[in-house]
């Protein structure tokens, strides 16, 4: 802009003209602003709000019991388990689908590709159904598992597996086009001069992708914390056992204990928020770096 | 893809990851998808059709892809809006009002769930002033509607941004210079323009919609025949035992589903040329 201030003889009136073409008038601009602030408001910062003034409408003393009662810490440490397990589990998938799609040529790619998007495509109640059909007492192992006195269904390891299935895309689905658009020259030139394969992926690989990669473990971690639907149907509902956090909140507010519901629920809106705010740092950072 | 590259890669470890993602997505994803299908396909003609045509199941049906694809629609109005205002104007705290975009992403669906219930329920901030006008949310069609809308807004604004952002300003000046006022320039040449993503987004909301079942089920009431949506649907046939009927709804919509992925990806594809162009 400044260049072409200084270069150009009369530059006043192009500019002007070109502004007055890409630009809306100030009716138009400010009912659209208005329009778009108030949808907003309604859809997005009032449901909100409301959930932290529903958790407090008892004041903070009621707030803490509610979150400190044993059932709500049971449940709490329930979600943060599954999270331990299925989080890092798909971040390994997540780096190796990447690396093979990305670094190598070999026919049925994009098949893959469209693959490992799948679990996105499926409602997260079938999620919970399909592991019911495989582990459940009427399913395929299910014979075998009540013999051998393993409980998957109805236990904690189906919630794992019902977390890892829908968060399992979040990681791949990342990292795929950010190191497809890196290419491969950095690691060809690291292996010539003589790096082994795991050399050259922690120190050039691994560095080029950490923003992309943390990226995807803040999604696949706010999912898999608030996963409801496909972990209803595999869980059981037993109180302090097999109830995740969002099945506790469903517990409490189904017994019209509506403030102790949205107490517990306030923390997953933390939790939301926080991914918010993260999130937004790593697109600045990402955007800062390239 | 881009860059041409020998088959043969200098670079370690395509056996091992290619070996350790087939694994992983054959035991997570494929196999248990695939129970669903094989245990349907272990039904009967008759059976089949009485599980995914009765009235009941039927009455789910209209209620879920209605009430989609009215939240649909109403996401590729206002998306468009939020798309615009957020790409082309400024003002106080847009980088805020950006970033929340994404909160149906991040709040779990229960706590949107419930938090949209207290809000439209008659006594809420929002359903007491609904109330004296005569119009119920909570517990209708029109609630079931208001949280599909909620989960589907980030994906039409997701989609059209960077779109808009690449747009090139010298085609609305050659509009603007060619004689055409600013509407005109709009509808004949932004909007055909922005079309592909458009429908992308509207697709991507919609299917999202078709599947959605925790911030519904506490606005909807869950009245059989009424205001019960598919998921719910499955997950009461699942607490009755009756896996096979749970199953086969599963199967009409996990057909639906993938037809709307493949939908996507041929509308992703006809976008990026249409970009390219």
């Amino acid at each position: 802009m400044d260049s072409a201030l200084a270069t150009s003889p009369n530059p006043r009136p192009t500019s002007a003209a070109s502004r007055r073409a890409t630009r809306d008038p100030a009716w138009a601009r400010w009912l659209l602003t208005t329009v778009a602030l108030v949808f907003l408001a309604c859809f997005l910062i009032l449901p909100l709000l409301v959930v932290f003034a529903q958790a407090f409408s008892k004041g903070g003393a009621f707030f803490l019991a509610a979150v400190r009662e044993p059932d709500a810490l049971a449940s709490i440490r329930l979600t943060l388990l599954t999270v331990a397990i299925a989080v890092p589990a798909n971040v390994v998938f997540g780096v190796a689908a990447a690396w093979a799609i990305t670094k190598f040529r070999f026919p049925g790619k994009s098949l893959l590709t469209t693959l490992i998007d799948l679990p996105f495509a499926v409602s997260p109640v079938i999620s919970g159904l399909i592991y019911v059909l495989v582990f459940g007492a009427q399913g395929w192992f299910g014979p075998w598992l009540i013999e051998h006195n393993i409980r998957i269904i109805f236990a904690v390891p189906g919630i794992i597996l019902a977390t890892t299935f829908v968060t399992f895309p979040f990681v791949a689905r990342e990292l795929i086009p950010l190191m497809q658009a890196q290419g491969t020259d950095e690691e060809y030139s690291a292996i010539t001069l003589g790096a082994s394969g795991w050399q050259t992926f922690w120190r050039v690989t691994l560095p080029n992708i950490r923003w992309g990669l943390l990226y995807g473990v803040i999604l696949c971690n706010a999912r898999a914390m608030g996963e409801f639907g496909a972990v209803s149907v595999v869980s059981g509902h037993i109180r302090g056992e097999t109830n995740t956090m969002p099945l506790h909140v469903e517990i409490l507010y189904n017994e019209y204990n509506i403030t102790g519901a949205f107490a517990v629920a306030s923390l997953l809106a933390l939790l939301a928020i926080a991914t918010l705010i993260l999130k937004s740092a790593v697109e600045w950072r990402q955007k800062g770096t390239t | 893809m881009a860059s041409p590259r020998n088959s043969r890669s200098i670079l370690p470890g395509f056996g091992l990851s290619l070996g350790f993602t087939l694994a992983y997505l054959g035991l997570i994803v494929l196999v248990p998808l695939s129970a669903a299908f094989l245990r349907t396909a272990g039904m009967s003609w008759h059976d089949f059709v009485g599980a995914v045509a009765a009235p009941r199941v039927v009455a789910a049906y209209r209620l879920t892809f209605g009430a989609s694809l009215a939240a649909g629609l109403v996401n590729m109005v206002f998306g468009l809006v939020v798309a615009w205002v957020l790409v082309r104007y400024s003002f106080p705290g847009k980088k805020i009002v950006d970033a929340l975009v994404d909160l149906p992403f991040a709040l779990p669906t229960a706590v949107a769930g419930i938090a949209l219930t207290s809000l439209y329920a008659p006594s809420g901030w929002v359903g007491r002033w609904l109330a004296p006008l005569g119009i119920q949310v909570a517990f209708t069609w029109t609630g079931v509607f208001i949280a599909l809308t909620f989960i589907g807004l980030p994906f039409v604004v997701r989609t059209l941004q960077p779109v808009l952002q690449e747009l090139e300003p010298e085609i609305e000046e050659a509009s603007s210079t060619l004689g055409a006022n600013r509407l005109q320039t709009v509808i004949r040449i932004i909007l055909p323009e922005l079309a592909p993503s458009l429908l992308t987004g509207f697709a991507l909301a919609f299917a999202r919609a078709l599947g959605e079942y925790g911030s519904v089920v506490f606005i909807s009431g869950n009245m059989p025949m009424k205001t019960e949506i598919v998921p719910l649907l499955i997950i009461t046939k699942l607490e009755q035992y009756d896996y096979q009927g749970a199953t086969a709804i599963a199967v009409v919509m996990l057909v639906s589903s993938f037809f709307l992925l493949l939908l996507i990806n041929l509308l992703q594809k006809w976008s990026r040329r249409y970009q390219a162009i």
